[in-house]
């Protein structure tokens, strides 16, 4: 360690310091310590001639180590390393230490106070006589983006990104783009036609000359890491060639075979070849597999729909060897927008869903009032007739220790609107079961005084139970919600035809094989963890890899629109600068000492370091683009062969040696 | 004889504690000069050797204090902590040392007056205690 030339600067900041520390003497004090060549005290260190100060030292003196006492390095810090490297020295030569917030500000005794400031001066020098220069490196990116997710947030964020005319390849694993809200039928509190909003951005994602569809694919595998992700991507076969398919749907009325629809909650039929809905993107057919009968029966039976199809997109080729096919992308950034799961009610036995058949879900609910829905937008109950009186329960599964204890954040809003729409549509009564009524968006307020005037009934209370156990004459043949009204204190029976419950939004059932995929991290309650909750709420813990919409909590769709578009926002930004800084302060292995035993690997969040074989030897290496410099595995490391840059054991070992004069 | 004053060494996390430590100052929140804060990344990153130089070179209370399990962004550096932390109990006991001088907390980047808080409560607990054991004195024989 021969040649440490340190120079320290002590900062007066007016008198932000220097009023309670004596700034000279913690100077004069600093000039004894080993080592240091240059000591000086400014009245503002962070002034243009006061970081001319450092540049003029590092030139003059031949100083190579900064020591500067001043305020916190987590507003400076920056300001003084690139004071050391326009004087032409690396700027990780710097320690930056904080006697104003942790020192000055903070004590009143100021003989007490220049001593500590003296302490951390000491403990500084120690610390930097063992900095190393570091290399800011930097590694490109590849400007093209993938979008996890074709519901209207990963439509949204393609958009915004091929608008910018830069390669998206947008994936969606049913056979249509248009997620949970194209099935709905309107939306809150304008009642817009979802379709009809939803619809044109479908297209437009389609025909997108900077986008690639991949419908009906799934990601398969992720590598890589930010500004390079190489992905795997499974294109399942729809058993029909889809550059032929024109969507003229006559191999759909000729199929035989039925099961329930998705798309229509099971409340209609689709066939085996089916396309999920009118206006789906892209297209073309799709073939469900395990239905077909031709498919399982090897070609021997049916063929219903190669008979019918004139554009000779179905044949005996296409049905009985088309396979999967697999396509590798190679990405910058990646947008994982995978919405939500309705919670399903059946799990709630009291609510009668699946017991009784009336009682239907918000997203069954919206299939009805929907004109090309199973009913034609007629509100009908299961018997064909209109109901006289609805229910509407409030927070099924939403704001409940059993289930979930978040609140959904729409079920208020499109309970309302569900309310609107029975009055308007059957005349019928409704009553609206509620703990609290949460209308916080824009209009929202407005909506529910506006229906709160049509005389809809709000019961302020949660529900006990739904029954067909009827104790009066009325109630006969009726379904009873039972609830306790907590306005009145007490306990309320009342019949209706038709109990819709407003489900909770909850993360998706195989959210957990999602994140492991993507190296997302999910909270207690499912849902993925953005970076920060407040200030980086689309990052998430794996550097490229973006949220958006209701994979990361329940939202509605303005909400969800403009989270979309920051996340394609931070995506752009990547790709406008095209390259990435590393950080420098990262783990580096001594792969001398290193056993390869991997408990690094274990240890690690983000996926840096592995075990490898070199030249016959297992030992660990680290990915410094996805090593955040935490620090864990050089913890966990057995035999010391990790060590932190600019955090390294030397470094902190002499800065707490020195910090307690004896 | 002037009133024992305990030296505390705290480690905290660069993205909560400390910048709570920074709260606390540019909220002028006064506590006693007592603790000096080394900056590390993360408090999953406090190695148990550091804790124990802090010992050996004369502190008389270590604190190790990061952000809480919700708000990490190492995202679970606190777990990571707890694990270490609770290996450093044992060896801070079998040197025999008083639970009390060796301190964990989560503190979030906008406590800056729970910083100063557990700062004043160390310094008190210490004082009662007294000076730990290892301390060298100046100019003794080791």
């Amino acid at each position: 360690m021969e040649g440490r030339r340190i120079g320290v600067y002590v900062c007066h900041c007016g008198l932000n310091i220097a009023g309670t520390v004596d700034v000279e003497e913690v100077a004069k004090y600093a000039a004894t310590l080993p080592s240091v060549v240059v000591s000086r005290d400014y009245h503002y260190m962070c002034s243009d001639p006061g970081q001319a100060l450092i540049k003029d030292d590092i030139k003059e003196c031949g100083i190579n180590r900064v020591v500067v006492a001043s305020c916190s390095p987590r507003m400076h810090e920056l300001t003084f390393r690139n004071a050391c490297q326009d004087g032409g020295l690396n700027p990780y030569l710097l320690e930056h230490t904080n006697i104003r917030e942790h020192c000055s500000w903070v004590h009143e005794d100021k003989a007490a106070a220049t001593e500590k400031a003296k302490a951390l001066v000491r403990a500084a020098v120690k610390r930097v006589y063992y900095h190393e220069p570091l290399e800011v490196k930097e590694a490109p990116v590849n400007p093209n983006v993938l979008v996890v997710g074709g519901g209207i947030a990963g439509m949204q964020a393609a958009l915004d990104i091929a608008n910018g005319e830069h390669q998206v390849y947008l994936v969606e694993r049913e056979p249509s783009i248009g997620g949970h809200m194209i099935q709905l039928d309107r939306t809150f509190p304008t009642l817009d036609c979802s379709e009809c909003i939803l619809t044109p951005k479908m297209a437009e994602v389609g025909h997108h000359p900077f986008i690639e569809l991949l419908a009906y694919s799934e990601v398969e595998e992720v590598s890589g890491s930010i500004g390079q992700f190489k992905v795997k991507v499974r294109k399942k076969a729809r058993y029909i060639d889809e550059s032929k398919c024109v969507g003229c749907g006559v191999c759909e009325e000729k199929c035989p075979w039925k099961v329930p629809s998705e798309f229509e909650m099971g409340l209609a039929m689709r066939k085996a070849i089916y396309i999920p809905f009118a206006q789906a993107i892209p297209n073309v057919v799709t073939i469900d597999k395990d239905l077909c009968v031709y498919i399982q029966s090897g070609g021997k039976k049916c063929g219903a729909c190669i008979k019918f199809c004139e554009a000779n997109a179905v044949t005996p080729e296409t049905l009985l060897n088309q396979s999967d096919q697999i396509v590798e992308l190679e990405v910058g950034s990646i947008i994982v927008a995978t919405g939500y799961d309705q919670f399903d009610p059946s799990v709630v036995p009291q609510y009668g869903y699946k017991k009784y058949d009336n009682v239907l879900t918000g997203l069954e609910f919206e299939r009805i009032t929907c004109a090309a829905g199973p009913t034609g937008g007629k509100i009908l109950l299961k018997d064909g007739t209109e109901p006289e009186n609805v229910a509407i329960i409030h927070c099924v599964g939403s704001r409940d220790q059993n289930y979930h204890e978040y609140c959904s954040r729409v079920c208020c809003m499109y309970g309302l609107k569900y309310a609107y729409l029975i009055k308007e549509l059957t005349g019928a009564d409704v009553y609206e079961f509620y703990i609290d009524m949460r209308c916080f968006g824009e209009g929202f307020e407005e909506f529910y005084k506006r229906i709160s005037e049509e005389g809809i009934k709000f019961i302020r209370g949660k529900v006990a139970k739904v029954t067909d156990v009827a104790i009066t004459e009325e109630e006969k043949g009726k379904l009873i919600v039972v609830a306790e009204d907590t306005l009145l204190g007490s306990m309320v029976r009342v019949p209706v035809d038709m109990v819709i419950l407003c489900a909770a939004l909850e993360s998706r059932s195989d959210a957990d094989k999602v994140a492991s995929l993507f190296g997302l991290n999910r909270r207690a309650d499912g849902f993925f963890l953005a970076r920060h909750v407040k200030l980086d709420p689309v990052a998430t813990p794996t550097d490229g890899i973006f949220i958006a919409g209701c994979c990361e909590a329940p939202r509605d769709i303005p909400d969800t629109v403009a989270q979309a578009e920051a996340a394609a926002a931070k995506a752009l930004s990547l790709i406008s600068k095209g390259k990435i800084t590393l950080e420098a302060a990262v783990a580096t292995v001594d792969e001398a000492q290193c056993q390869g035993c991997g408990r690094c690997e274990e240890i690690c969040t983000f996926h840096a370091p592995k075990v490898i074989s070199k030249n016959g030897v297992m030992v660990s290496t680290i990915n410094e683009t996805l090593c955040k410099g935490c620090g864990a595995c050089a913890v966990a490391c057995p035999t010391g062969a990790i060590s932190i840059r600019h955090f390294t054991q030397e470094e902190i070992l002499a800065q707490v040696g020195a910090l307690i004069e004896v | 004889m002037a009133e024992f004053e305990p030296q505390i060494i705290a480690f905290c996390c660069n993205w909560c504690t400390y910048a709570a430590a920074d709260l606390a100052g540019t909220s002028r929140v006064h506590y006693p000069p007592n603790v000096k804060i080394v900056r590390v990344m993360c408090s999953g990153m406090v190695n148990p050797i550091y804790v124990l130089k802090a010992f050996e070179s004369g502190a008389d209370g270590v604190l190790v204090a990061g952000c809480n399990l919700v708000d990490c962004y190492y995202l679970d550096g606190p777990v990571k902590c707890d694990a270490m932390f609770a290996i450093l109990k044992k060896l801070v006991h079998i040197l025999g040392l008083e639970d009390e001088r060796l301190r964990r907390e989560m503190i979030s980047a906008s406590e800056g007056v729970v910083f100063a808080r557990v700062v004043e409560e160390m310094v008190e607990g210490l004082k009662k205690l007294g000076p730990a054991p290892f301390k060298v004195k100046k100019g003794a024989v080791v």
